[in-house]
């Protein structure tokens, strides 16, 4: 495939490389100050930096909700979709053009209440994705209101009287199970801490899901205290999803790094690579 | 009792009133305050005996609230925008089936490009899907067309829709005179089902239809709506009895009587029409309004009989039926389908533009002088119009409308990376 004008320049040895603002628009976050989206833009455009890829050859899909208006803030590609679709859309996207690098990202609610089955074929299709989630364990665009993360006891939530009662959902767990080929956690308030792990999980192929915990200060006062709370994970990444299950199941959610990486090959039919063109598959049909 | 109060925060003490036994709740804005409002009234046992759930999607709110109300529950829910277009398929289940369900509407526009200000598009989207659609000109109206909904609602057996305009509606604070308990005890009786769920005689719900039955099923739909046209009037009337306010009805009219230029409309934007109306009735010019309250079922007697002196019907809606022009102008111009009077639609306020003063004298102006088009928008902006269609024309790939214009305004930087 040919190269952009940028990719061109990239390439060219006298051309200043690529830095963490040139990912940013100049679009303001409406972010609440605190909020660990802004962590997660930062380190994003960081791990961009890193990777050197021209913005043009980088999607953000995103679905709705605070988290969600993350592809505004970027100068890459931007796809702001339906609530909770975002998972689906960015696999039309990466299917139709292997060759961009896809990030897909968005909150809790979007990812595992109302976009719950798509994170299911999401992980068991495992197209080659990165999903960054910023889970906040509540709703905070519609300002505070329970999500599937929700400790069962949180009273605050707008829409649980008393608490959900019900068990929090383990999104690493059904990652795992469902298919999820990369599996991390990073914290939203440690942005130099997640971006060699964005950037592995973005080199990593298949769907990788990356867990960011994001806090809301303003819905969820006590989240301050994630920042103390996180810690590296003990135990380096595993390919064995047995041994992945089984830390995972016991996770208390506050381990930081790579807990699973594994090695299914990504689903991607690339009918470049095999030299088939769209007008090839039509031949047969020609009447 | 009097009361200074949010009109959602009013909707949920209204809806508390009737006694709902299940709540399904998921926050979309703006009807979020109803159900947090709810949710309040639970937890500080205001609300006794409901069971209020809070699910995972517009699309589990409705499938729970058929559960629920399948199982003999009086229940509630409420929604708005893209929460309907999401549980679209269970709208269709709840009236395919009879069920009695009350859902709020807090009027919003659809996406895409996505907005999250009030026109009416959303619950239009559903007018034909079998449930009853009432419109609410005021937060008092709000609280009484709820109470009398649940009534509607369980004596037909047919879902009842509320809608009222997200934001100038639902985030108004607005004087309400709410209903006492023993009032609405008196008026609305617990519910009784008409399919209920019976150990002696056990029944599997919504079987299978094939043509041998289908289209009687959907004909009597149909029925029961064209019943509701009788009933809704009743309700009211058995309302106005217990609490003394007529809020209900299938349509209401403004100076309409003599009116030579007759305005129909439905939902908030009637309080402006009203007053531009007395404006110029100060004129001497003989202009008044209608109100649709009742959509579905549509009320084509009513509105025929208040049309009958008019010489021009504008027709002003804050919905699009993209490729045909207004959805509630259509409806009119069968309704008056017999009569030789020009039926004028204007498309206003679409994804919260504000419908102004200037803009409805001005509007009424040409309607007078009978030189409005068939279709007009009202405050369309041309040159913008213009300057998209221009670009289309000389650029094949002149990529998304919404994001260029948003360009050509300023509302968001000029420079394309």
């Amino acid at each position: 495939m040919t190269m952009t004008m940028t990719e061109q320049m990239l390439a060219d040895e006298g051309c200043p490389a690529m830095t963490a603002k040139d990912y940013r628009s100049d679009v303001k976050p409406v972010w609440c100050p605190g909020c660990g989206d802004h962590g997660v833009l930062l380190a994003l455009t960081k791990t961009l930096a890193e990777l050197q890829l021209a913005p043009e050859k980088v999607s953000v899909v995103s679905g709705i909700g605070c988290s969600s208006r993350i592809p505004a803030y970027l100068n890459t590609y931007g796809f702001h979709g339906v609530h909770g679709r975002s998972l689906a859309l960015a696999t039309g996207l990466k299917v139709s053009r292997p060759d961009q690098t896809v990030l897909v990202a968005g909150g809790d609610g979007d990812g595992f209440s109302i976009g719950g089955n798509h994170f299911l074929h999401a992980c068991r299709r495992n197209v080659d994705l990165t999903y960054i989630v910023m889970d906040n364990q509540l709703y905070g665009m519609t300002k505070g209101q329970a999500s599937p993360t929700s400790a069962p006891d949180w009273e605050k939530g707008k829409l649980t009287p008393g608490g959900t009662g019900i068990n929090p959902f383990h999104p690493l767990v059904v990652a795992l199970a469902s298919g999820a080929n990369f599996i991390a956690r990073v914290s939203g308030t440690n942005a130099n801490g997640a971006v060699p792990i964005l950037k592995e999980a973005i080199e990593h192929p298949g769907f990788s899901l990356v867990h960011v915990l994001s806090p809301c200060i303003t819905y969820n006062r006590e989240q301050l205290d994630w920042k103390k709370m996180v810690r590296p994970a003990p135990v380096e990444a595993t390919n064995d999803p047995g041994r992945a299950a089984r830390r995972l199941m016991t996770d208390d959610n506050l381990n930081l790094g790579v807990l699973y990486k594994g090695d299914r090959a990504p689903y991607q039919p690339d009918l470049r690579s095999r030299g088939v063109s769209v007008a090839d598959l039509e031949a047969p049909f020609q009447v | 009792m009097l009361k200074q109060m949010e009109g959602s925060m009013a909707v949920a003490e209204a809806v508390a009133l009737a006694r709902p036994e299940v709540i399904c709740a998921y926050p979309i804005t703006p009807q979020t305050h109803i159900v947090e409002g709810l949710g309040e009234m639970v937890k500080s046992g205001q609300l006794e005996n409901c069971e209020y759930i809070n699910v995972e999607s517009e699309f589990a709110a409705l499938s729970v609230g058929i559960g629920s109300s399948a199982a003999g529950a009086r229940t509630y829910t409420a929604t708005a925008s893209q929460g309907i277009l999401f549980m679209a398929e269970a709208v269709y289940n709840a009236s395919g089936m009879g069920l009695p369900i009350v859902m709020t509407v807090g009027n919003r526009a659809i996406g895409a490009p996505i907005n999250i200000w009030n026109d009416q598009t959303d619950s239009m989207s559903m007018r034909d899907a079998g449930w009853i659609q009432l419109f609410c000109e005021t937060n008092q109206e709000a609280v009484d067309v709820h109470i009398q909904a649940f009534k509607i609602a369980e004596k037909l057996s047919v879902p009842v829709m509320v809608c009222m305009d997200g934001f100038i509606l639902t985030h108004a604070y607005e004087r309400i005179d709410m209903p006492e308990q023993a009032q609405i005890d008196q008026f609305l009786p617990p519910f009784n089902p008409r399919q209920v769920l019976d150990p002696a005689n056990p029944v599997s719900m919504g079987a299978m239809v094939g043509p041998e039955a289908f289209t009687e099923v959907r004909y009597l739909a149909h029925r029961r709506q064209m019943d509701a046209l009788e009933l809704i009037p009743q309700v009211a009337q058995e309302y106005a009895e217990i609490v003394g306010r007529d809020s209900g009805g299938l349509i209401s009219t403004y100076k309409a009587e003599d009116a030579e230029t007759l305005v129909i409309s439905l939902g908030s934007v009637i309080g402006t029409i009203k007053d531009v109306i007395d404006q110029r009735r100060e004129e001497g010019e003989k202009i008044g309004c209608v109100a649709i309250r009742s959509f579905r079922p549509f009320p084509i007697a009513e509105i025929r009989k208040a049309c009958a002196n008019a010489k021009r019907i504008v027709v002003l809606e804050k919905c699009f039926a993209v490729g045909m022009g207004g959805m509630v102008a259509s409806n009119v111009r069968m309704a008056l389908s017999t009569q030789p009077v020009p039926v004028y639609n204007v498309i206003a306020g679409l994804g919260g533009r504000p419908i102004t003063q200037t803009s409805l004298h001005n509007l009424f102006n040409e309607a007078a002088a009978d030189k409005l088009e068939g279709l007009h928008f009202l405050d369309l902006n041309q040159e913008v119009v213009e300057r998209e269609l221009e670009r289309q024309r000389l650029d094949e790939c002149s990529g998304s409308v919404a994001e260029n214009i948003l360009r050509d305004i300023g509302a968001v930087a000029a420079s394309k990376v």
